[in-house]
């Protein structure tokens, strides 16, 4: 294999843009497919480069039958990111957690004696208000929001920028009655019952989690269980 | 696909060892047959030395794939492993789980 195109790949991939590269399984040959752009010696024939196409679009690495034999396709998406609104306690572990868990992590947050350096070394930070930020970060289905800091002044405006975007999963920190409230408020905003519906809140799976650390495992879990949903449902015996 | 973080550690020990004049073979999961413990893209980096960082199974076919890593260093031909479910015979190299998997070994060339 050459290094060269793996790291093309990968590179590719971080800036945005996805690619494929293709391995035939008996020769080693192999071909990087960005878009319309390819580089590389494996030739593939149009039946070839649709199912390299399909696999990108399903974010699914497989293997292909070609006229030349087995073909690996391996599929380089965008890094998964995660946006969090409120530089609080919680925010700290949840943010180490998210970056283990592969995702590009920022955190949001106006008021800026939370979210600093200090409290949050070597993570992305920004202090400007949710919804300008999240539309200069433009969320999409590859992008988790959470809300921590239960300030209407502060989640309000960073659900309804998150509802108007692809973001495949949204949640707000909040107890029942909180929550209530907020989608009363959200619904006064214009937004309708199945779109307040995409906010999982209370947010994270029960667990009975009391710990900042302990809450982040239940958040995490969730935003898994959400990203892998189709997975999950394979799996549901008969 | 697999986590971002991994592949982005395990690239970088690949160029790492490159760099240094190591010669290296990268084995992936190609393939998965019911429960396998690591996805189709997993992967498992080896230098000249027997090092290895990544991984394409739970620790079970590790041992045999870095094997078949160095001899890939050294004839430089690519290799398609197949991987099955282990029976009582505990000295096998295989998969407790009950899955199968796919592993493909090739020689990294800078």
């Amino acid at each position: 294999m050459k290094l060269p195109l793996l790291q093309e790949a990968i590179a590719t991939a971080d800036a945005g843009r996805p690619a494929a590269l293709a391995t035939n399984l008996g020769s080693g040959l192999q071909i990087l497919i960005e878009g319309s752009e390819k580089k590389g010696t494996l030739a593939l024939d149009d039946a070839a480069l649709a199912a390299v196409a399909a696999a990108v679009r399903d974010d699914r690495s497989t293997t292909i039958d070609t006229a030349e034999g087995k073909v690996f396709v391996e599929v380089f998406n965008p890094p998964l990111r995660c946006m969090i609104v409120g530089a609080v306690h919680i925010a700290q572990p949840l943010a180490q957690m998210a970056a283990l868990g592969g995702y590009a992590v920022t955190i949001i947050d106006p008021r800026q004696a939370f979210a600093s350096e200090a409290r949050f070394p070597g993570v992305t930070l920004s202090t400007e208000w949710p919804d300008e930020a999240l539309e200069a970060l433009r969320p999409d289905r590859r992008t988790a929001i959470v809300t921590l800091t239960h300030d209407p002044k502060i989640d309000d405006p960073a659900l309804s920028a998150a509802l108007e975007s692809d973001a495949f999963y949204i949640g707000a920190l909040g107890s029942r009655k909180t929550h209530a409230a907020r989608c009363g408020r959200l619904s006064e905003a214009g937004f309708a019952q199945n779109a307040l519906a995409r906010i999982h809140g209370p947010v994270g799976l029960n667990i009975g989690a009391l710990s900042p650390a302990e809450i982040a495992v239940s958040i995490l879990a969730q935003i898994t269980a959400t990203l892998h949903a189709d997975r999950l449902k394979e799996r549901e015996p008969g | 696909m697999d986590s971002t973080g991994d592949r982005e550690a395990i690239l970088k020990q690949v160029t790492d060892w490159t760099g240094a004049g190591k010669r290296v073979a990268l084995a992936t999961v190609v393939t998965t047959w019911g429960s396998s413990p690591r996805p189709v893209g997993s992967k498992l980096a080896v230098d000249a030395d027997g090092n290895f960082v990544g991984s394409v199974s739970g620790g079970c076919i590790e041992g045999a794939v870095v094997l078949q890593a160095l001899e890939a260093i050294e004839d430089g031909k690519p290799r398609l492993l197949d991987f099955g479910v282990t029976n009582e015979q505990a000295w096998e190299v295989g998969l407790a789980c009950g899955g199968k998997v796919q592993v493909f070994v090739e020689r990294v060339e800078t």
